[in-house]
């Protein structure tokens, strides 16, 4: 284990995060909320202490990093940045609990959107502004921004890029890691910027437009009315469904589409199933409350909420347009069930990942056929490239491991004592990084109410699901810190 | 540059880490996803998975845009077919690798024509030449050739009592009446390049450079005995056996090649008549002192398994054989055969490698930067830059004394009108020389880098 060399990562991220808060110290300064600015101020000092300090303890000339150290610098650098970024919340007063700001600062960087506010629009606009920012960061990843500024420290860094990308399997895009997270991080930038023009031209205010903009591209879901979405123009809300839709997709497409490999885009089985089930799942909730919502008898109006709603659950972003907690079942077992599926690998979204239930459809379809024919033999093909069995099994253990983590948050949220319905969603919510859920935590709700161990859990279960739950669970294994002995060159 | 290398095997990763730590975008092939994925992990190249004369797999790697393809697959036709390619789909450069002899005979120009190869490398051939060069002048552990012919540094390893452990670099200038240079020392892992005041010590692993009249008048006034190996014992019939035993019977040397396959022994023998082919294990010691390894000049030790090169060059040393050659190809060995006093060690992948990042460095050359050749000397901790010196220099004229260098650079040599200067403080650089410069543990991009 280097431990020097994770001091080193970390003291460079805190030392970055000082820096991301800049724009929301700028925010506040033009708004001229003087407490909110000191605030900014003196969190971005600590930062930037602890952040050399961190990065001078770690100074060493062995810069590799391994697997193990890979993980090790990802788990610890979104717990650091949460805590960090939440110390702003707490000197201002305006969230005075720590916990609660942790919380709120974990639901922003892993793009949730969970909150704990019950009254949003009394909020300061620089925090507003911190808060939704850290979505945009969260969204594509702090490290991957790290390895495309700094100068590469080791080819081994891929390590830390696969730690944090979510996605079964992790390509380059070209040859170096900082060629890759420099093209990701501008392809999101543009695609950012675009939403922002669009915003603006449906004459959204310009602090409207970048706050939701972040909240979109990093499919976070904060934003700065107690309604959300709800209350801007049709136009406001189908350019959100559009754009949610677009950050759902796997970031490499867009790289196909800039290379000019337009054979690849169109053979993408994953976005292919990805827009199926966003197409058959908006179209019944349609015609759901179409047939019994007395406000939705415009049919246009629920197509809008539908999809809208369809597509805010299933790219795990969490906007919503209306109270879907007054829908009937039907579409509210839908949303749940959205609630799993995610959006595509190497994209902002959470979940578990249309690509993870693609594979897992094919694995399942291959062995039963090997059932009826015992001497067959099936090789899994996803995207015209045949899966090798590691891969397949890799699937299926991140499947199981998956329940397993569900179901131990589940329980240990139940001990609130609150309704079935709002248990499993605040769980399912959290660990798949979405935001609002059924009942007490609907659109309408918060989560102020859970208990302060629900909130350490749910935080948690954030972590656990932007990471792909391999990163945190590997920082609390003991052999991870075990010391390595023998440094073999792999050669 | 975009580079795309065919094939992982040694030769293939020796020259993945080099070509990364030089900062070009590699992207490599090979068909074993598990070593894509070990290669991808460890370095920061893409890795593509699939046979590297399918199209679709060369055009997935970047074909269409790559300045150059290094194929070092297993096979030779293999590495042609993908050279021949990636050619036709728009790399601008290709080098192939072949091994077999019976391409590299009057087959060749005509492949090399018709496939567009802007270079075939056979990395046992090159193996045989450098041992070749190597038991001309055995006493030294090494022999670097420059591209200015006659202008060479000899690697040498201090032994215990050598007379000139305990001397400081000036005082040694002052005792021997040569002109000569002693450039580059490494000691244990460290390289440096020494200045005046540097005390050299036994167990030290010297580069010498000197005007070539005086090499050999050097040599002995150091004590050390210089003469060609004339009686050479070869351990193992690979191909590098062969080509070394080929070369050295024609130059007149007496050959013995001890290898274990009789079909072997009887190919080589039909191939060499000259040299003596015994059939028979080389680890029996009995074997070895029958065949006269009491009388023989060199030893060299080229079977597959680089630990019995080791043992049995340690061995054959021990009986007093005067210089042991052992190819070791794995880079984890190295030191270790350094530490059991075995100064001459080989590898073959070492040697392709350093041929094709020269030519790495020529294509670069020609895009901007003033780097003429580029090659690694002691383990790969120096370097060796040749620079032409062009008129806008900005130290032109000045003598040496004059100006203050880096520490770890220094000149080696100039060559002014086909001469060979060894320099010293009063010399100075004028336009139109060529100009060698070493440098230990940093990057030289440019002449003007070497001043502080």
């Amino acid at each position: 284990m280097n431990k020097k060399m994770v001091f080193y990562m970390l003291g460079k991220i805190v030392q970055l995060e000082a820096a991301l808060m800049v724009p929301s110290l700028i925010c506040a300064c033009l708004y001229k909320e003087n407490r909110i600015v000191l605030s900014f101020a003196v969190t971005i000092a600590i930062a930037l202490i602890m952040g050399f300090v961190l990065s001078a303890l770690g100074k060493t000339k062995n810069k590799e990093i391994y697997a193990k150290e890979g993980f090790v610098i990802v788990a610890l650098a979104w717990i650091g940045m949460s805590a960090v970024g939440a110390v702003p919340f707490v000197i201002s007063g305006e969230i005075p609990s720590f916990l609660d700001a942790f919380f709120e600062t974990v639901s922003g960087f892993t793009t949730t959107g969970s909150s704990i506010l019950t009254d949003i629009e009394a909020m300061s606009k620089g925090l507003l502004f911190w808060r939704s920012f850290t979505h945009w960061v969260g969204g594509m990843g702090v490290l991957v921004l790290v390895m495309a500024i700094l100068p590469s420290e080791s080819g081994r860094t891929i390590h830390i890029i696969r730690a944090e990308m979510p996605g079964p399997v992790i390509g380059k895009l070209v040859p170096k890691v900082k060629s890759t997270s420099r093209i990701l991080y501008l392809i999101y930038i543009f695609l950012s910027a675009v939403q922002v023009i669009f915003l603006l031209c449906g004459n959204m205010s310009l602090f409207d437009s970048l706050v939701h903009t972040f909240g979109t591209a990093g499919t976070g879901g904060f934003g700065v009315r107690a309604d959300s979405i709800g209350g801007y123009s049709p136009y406001i809300q189908w350019v959100i469904t559009i754009f949610m839709l677009i950050f759902g997709v796997n970031f490499n497409i867009y790289y196909f589409i800039l290379a000019k490999k337009f054979k690849s885009v169109l053979k993408s089985e994953e976005l292919l199933v990805y827009i199926s089930i966003i197409v058959v799942s908006s179209g019944v909730i349609a015609i759901d409350i179409f047939n019994n919502i007395a406000e939705m008898n415009v049919l246009s109006d629920s197509i809008r909420h539908a999809t809208f709603q369809a597509a805010s659950i299933v790219t795990t972003t969490g906007y919503v347009t209306v109270d879907y907690n007054l829908w009937p079942g039907l579409s509210k077992t839908i949303i749940t069930i959205l609630l799993f599926i995610g959006a595509c690998a190497g994209s902002t979204a959470g979940g578990f990942k249309v690509s993870r239930v693609i594979m897992i459809f094919k694995s399942i379809k291959a062995n039963l056929k090997h059932s009826l024919h015992s001497r067959s033999v099936e090789v899994v093909r996803v995207e015209g490239k045949s899966l090798d069995s590691e891969t397949v099994s890799s699937v299926k253990s991140y499947l199981a491991i998956y329940i397993f983590c569900f179901v131990i948050i589940l329980a240990l949220i139940s001990f609130n004592g609150y309704d079935v319905e709002t248990n499993f969603t605040a769980a399912a919510t959290c660990f798949n990084n979405v935001g609002p859920g059924l009942g007490m935590i609907g659109p309408a709700g918060s989560f102020q109410e859970f208990s302060n161990f629900s909130k350490l859990v749910l935080s948690a279960a954030m972590l656990l699901g932007r990471l792909e739950i391999y990163p945190m669970l590997l920082l609390f294994s003991p052999s991870v810190w075990i010391k390595r002995k023998a440094k073999v060159k792999a050669k | 540059m975009n580079i795309i290398v065919a094939g992982l095997g040694k030769i293939g990763v020796t020259l993945i880490s080099n070509l990364v730590t030089e900062g070009h975008d590699v992207v490599v092939i090979d068909n074993d996803p598990q070593v894509v994925e070990d290669i991808t992990n460890i370095y920061d190249v893409m890795g593509v998975c699939g046979n590297c004369a399918d199209t679709d797999v060369l055009a997935e790697a970047g074909a269409k845009n790559a300045e150059l393809l290094i194929a070092v697959a297993g096979s030779d036709e293999l590495n042609m077919l993908s050279c021949f390619l990636a050619k036709k789909i728009g790399t601008k450069n290709t080098i192939a690798r072949v091994r077999a002899p019976e391409y590299n005979d009057r087959s060749l120009g005509i492949m090399k024509q018709h496939l567009e190869l802007s270079m075939i490398i056979n990395p046992e051939a090159l193996a045989a030449r450098e041992l070749f060069h190597n038991l001309k002048l055995p006493s030294a552990a090494k022999v670097e050739t420059f591209s200015v012919r006659n202008f060479e540094m000899i690697e040498q390893v201090l032994k215990a009592n050598s007379p000139l452990e305990g001397v400081s670099l000036s005082e040694l200038r002052s005792r021997f009446k040569a002109k000569f240079l002693i450039c580059a020392v490494k000691r244990g892992s460290e390289a440096y390049i020494p200045d005046g005041n540097f005390v050299l010590k036994s167990g030290d692993r010297i580069g010498l450079t000197a005007e070539p009249t005086e090499i050999v008048k050097l040599l002995k006034e150091m004590g050390v005995v210089q003469t060609k190996a004339k009686n050479v014992m070869i351990l193992g019939g690979s191909r590098t056996a062969f080509y070394l035993a080929k070369r050295l019977a024609i130059s007149g040397s007496k050959v013995t090649i001890i290898e274990k396959d009789r079909q072997l022994c009887e190919e080589l023998s039909e191939l060499i008549p000259k040299a003596t082919i015994i059939c028979g294990d080389g680890a029996n010691q009995e074997l070895l002192i029958e065949e006269g390894l009491h009388s023989v000049d060199a030893f060299v030790s080229l079977t597959g398994m680089d630990e019995e090169n080791i043992l049995l060059c340690s061995y054959a040393s021990s009986e007093g054989v005067p210089k042991v050659i052992a190819k070791v190809n794995r880079d984890s060995l190295r030191p270790l055969a350094e530490h059991w006093g075995l100064d001459t060690i080989i590898s073959p992948k070492l040697f392709i490698t350093n041929v094709i990042l020269q030519y790495v460095r020529a294509l670069q050359n020609s895009e901007g930067s003033s780097v003429e050749t580029l090659y690694k000397l002691m383990d790969d901790k120096v370097e060796a830059l040749e620079f032409n010196v062009k008129s806008d220099l900005g130290f032109l004229n000045k003598t040496f004394k004059e100006l203050t260098f880096k520490k770890n650079t220094l000149v080696a040599g100039i060559i002014r009108d086909r001469k060979i200067i060894i320099p010293s403080g009063d010399d100075c650089l004028k336009a139109g020389d060529k100009v060698i410069v070493l440098a230990a543990n940093q990057r030289l991009n440019k002449l003007s880098d070497i001043l502080a």
